[in-house]
């Protein structure tokens, strides 16, 4: 009889990237029905292209570029194509998600060595290249109307941080912002019937999603609360210290891409770092960077670019902070 | 709240089929092949020759150094050869070989069930008896036991742990005894006590055994002996000997520190129940209780073994060999060790043997790291398996040292958790050896 020799251990949890990776999505199928809900066929439009483009495009660098064996279907490629669609206007031209894709997939991810040796967040490089390239394009919301509202020539109109900033800048105080019809109200906000990208507005579907992945363990705690504790922390001090120049913290909590990018984009786990110290320092470096840039800097949104400030910092941070040693 | 360590560990499933059975007692093999080597240290040294008559329990090799064992014929019978033969691993070892001829036992061995609950011998007469008896650690570390009862100078010892925990998956040995021989171990575990010199003992149990932790706990009770009884939380590697401390007793062995450090002696159920035997009935460690088990096998269960029995012999007695075994493991899945030679003895430190079949050997290919820290979280020591698994590829032993990698008790949590199935504890291992040869070789 032949014997199998191997060192131990001899057996193995079943776990696998693809059970992480597609309870991600998962995860993300409540904000996807609130977004097709909100945005219509908009959301359903934008999503599917950059789901196809983004397998697509891995699919042609695994094969011709690299000479690897795709893997395409490891999730990672589809959670990079439904976190790009979410972080994009509903209304976004099909060729330009098809560019993002490209940026996302080719230099994002494959450029790197793929899954698992990239630095930035894939999607996020993606976005972000999309926001600086075609900013026009990427800042001109539809408004939340549904299947009623139109993918090619939808009503549109600014999101809260936008509307936010605008009045900031003339000189009126947050109070008046608050007061204002133009004001959705904190309900609104919480479930998402806002101008936004099509991913991002549906805050409680978010947190639902956030809840499966604690239950399932595919992520730890830390990064998300890290970051939501420090939002409320730096913005609650500047709030007290003029509430006329500068908002609450709940008002950051829920708009703009602060549910999405703590939840979803934030705890990638190749890009955050790998002790739970690391997690928190590096949330907190997201908590306070995003209020700095919605705050002080030209953008209404600051999440996007705080994550992939962090996601440099990420091998320093591992570098330094050593998990609790058993003595 | 269940007691348990602090940090990291991993929930494999259970599968204690022979949990249920009850200890049987394996029919002596036709020959016994008994190692000089079944212990850490060095081997012993043979007394008896080629053609000599033993009888079972008599020396037929001595402690070779200060850290070995002596080594007592399980059988009555002929030594027919002293010669090298193949071990489990399929090296080349020194070993005595024994043609049985009947079941004649050394006169001053008492082998009647009557249990005997006095200790008269003294602290000193306890400890050469234990040394004389040849008896090792259990659990599978078999280290000598005599040497763990003199702590070095300088430290002292207040607390006897006694590891109960079993937390190897499928294996049931431990279980078994302490359901069976709880009197016995008890005892053991007083004498354990005197031969230290405390007079305080924690029996630590994982709670998937409540019919062994209510059996000892009716024998034993803090107020009369001193022995608590201490149930466990489930969670692997509760039985390291660095988390059962800390899971016990609350206290943390520094790195590189053993249990004395902080007061601690640990010693297995097993051994607990071979010392009552070496110091009571004056019977040497010649046989142990093995549990052959796995998914194929037709009848898993507890066997009470003569040490130096082929290890086919149990797997007949098992119902046989399934024909999908994939691999034979002497141990349990987490730790234990593959064998190429099923005809190899069993040896002091067999607690099991687990046929896996087919299926479940099956390794998955190795992917990419994708950074889950999962192995990070489950690291009963507290260090980084993916880095380490980095540095020991492109060997890096200095950084290797820096992170901690002689603190890794290899009880391949890591390995068993990672989602894209590296083999963190392979490398890890592999970088362990060479940055420990570095270490010795510094201190030259």
């Amino acid at each position: 009889m032949k014997l199998l020799i191997s060192p131990s251990p001899h057996v193995h949890s079943g776990d696998s990237i693809e059970k992480n990776m597609y309870g991600v999505l998962i995860a993300l199928i409540p904000a996807f029905i609130c977004s097709v809900v909100f945005f219509g066929w908009g959301a359903i439009i934008v999503t599917l292209t950059s789901v196809v483009a983004c397998l697509l495009f891995e699919y042609l660098i695994q094969k011709f570029l690299l000479h690897q064996t795709p893997t395409i279907f490891d999730g990672s490629a589809l959670i990079t194509g439904v976190l790009l669609a979410f972080n994009v206007p509903s209304n976004l031209p099909i060729w330009i998600i098809v560019i993002g894709a490209l940026v996302a997939i080719g230099i994002g991810k494959m450029s790197f060595g793929g899954l698992g040796c990239n630095i930035f967040n894939p999607a996020l490089v993606g976005r972000v290249f999309l926001l600086i390239s075609f900013p026009v394009q990427m800042t001109t919301w539809p408004l939340a109307q549904g299947f009623a509202g139109s993918y090619v020539d939808a009503e549109t109109g600014a999101t809260p941080l936008a509307l936010l900033k605008e009045a900031v800048k003339s000189g009126q105080s947050v109070s008046n912002v608050l007061t204002a019809d133009s004001f959705i109200g904190y309900k609104n906000m919480l479930l998402g019937n806002m101008s936004g990208s099509l991913g991002e507005v549906a805050a409680l579907a978010l947190l639902v999603g956030l809840v499966y992945m604690l239950i399932r363990k595919i992520i730890t705690w830390h990064i998300p609360v890290s970051i939501f504790a420090t939002v409320i922390l730096f913005a609650g001090i500047l709030h007290l210290c003029n509430p006329e120049q500068y908002v609450g913290p709940i008002y950051h909590l829920l708009t703009g891409g602060m549910m999405l990018g703590a939840i979803f984009m934030a705890t990638d786990y190749v890009t955050s770092p790998m002790t739970k110290k690391g997690m928190l320092i590096y949330g907190a470096g997201i908590g306070i960077l995003t209020v700095i840039i919605r705050t002080f800097g030209a953008y209404p949104e600051g999440m996007s670019f705080a994550i992939l400030i962090m996601n440099a910092f990420t091998p320093l941070i591992n570098r330094y902070c050593k998990p609790v040693r058993f003595a | 709240m269940l007691k348990t360590f602090r940090i990291g560990g991993v929930h494999p499933p259970e599968n204690k089929l022979s949990a249920g059975e009850k200890i049987q007692v394996l029919p002596v093999p036709e020959q016994v092949i008994i190692p000089l080597s079944q212990h850490i240290g060095a081997p012993a040294t043979p007394v008896v020759q080629k053609g000599d008559q033993v009888k079972a329990g008599q020396l037929i090799a001595q402690a070779g150094g200060f850290v070995s064992a002596n080594i007592h014929s399980s059988v009555s019978g002929t030594v027919v050869a002293i010669d090298n033969v193949t071990d489990a691993a399929g090296l080349s070892k020194p070993a005595i070989t024994i043609k049985v001829e009947g079941d004649e036992w050394m006169p001053e061995i008492d082998r009647s069930a009557k249990i005997e609950h006095n200790i008269t011998l003294s602290k000193e007469e306890i400890v050469k008896a234990i040394a004389a008896a040849g008896i090792v650690g259990m659990g599978g570390a078999t280290f000598p036991t005599q040497v763990k009862l003199t702590p070095p100078p300088g430290s002292k010892a207040e607390v006897l742990i006694i590891n109960g925990v079993e937390c190897e998956p499928y294996l049931t040995a431990d279980h078994r005894i302490m359901l069976e021989r709880a009197e016995e171990i008890i005892v053991g575990v007083r004498i354990l006590m005197k031969a230290i010199g405390v007079d305080r003992a924690v029996i630590g149990i994982e709670n998937n055994k409540p019919d062994a932790i209510r059996r000892l706990q009716k024998i034993a009770t803090k107020e009369t002996l001193g022995i608590e009884i201490c149930p466990l939380k489930l969670k692997y590697p509760q039985g390291g000997e660095k988390q059962l401390i800390q899971a016990t007793i609350n206290r943390a062995v520094p790195s590189g520190a053993l249990p004395i450090a902080v007061g601690a002696v640990v010693q297995n159920v097993g051994t607990a129940l071979a010392v009552y035997e070496a110091v009571i009935k004056r019977k040497p460690l010649i046989e142990r209780v093995v549990t052959v088990t796995g998914k194929s096998v037709k009848h898993p269960g507890n066997y009470l073994c003569r040490i130096g029995t082929p290890i086919s012999k149990l797997i007949e007695a098992a119902g046989g060999m399934p024909e999908d075994t994939a691999k034979v493991i002497g141990g349990g899945p987490m730790m234990g060790r593959t064998m190429v030679n099923i005809d190899s003895p069993i040896l002091k430190g067999t607690s099991g043997v687990l046929l896996i079949n087919e299926q479940e050997a099956v390794r998955r290919p190795m992917r990419n790291c994708i950074r889950c820290s999962k192995c990070v979280s489950v690291c009963p020591m507290g260090l980084e398996p993916y880095l380490l698994m980095k540095l020991s590829q492109f060997n890096l032993l200095e950084r290797m040292e820096e992170e901690k990698v002689m603190d890794c008790i290899e009880c391949g949590s890591c390995s068993f958790t990672c989602p894209s199935d590296r083999p963190l504890l392979d490398y890890i291992r592999l970088g362990k050896g060479r940055t420990g040869a570095m270490i010795r070789n510094r201190k030259k």
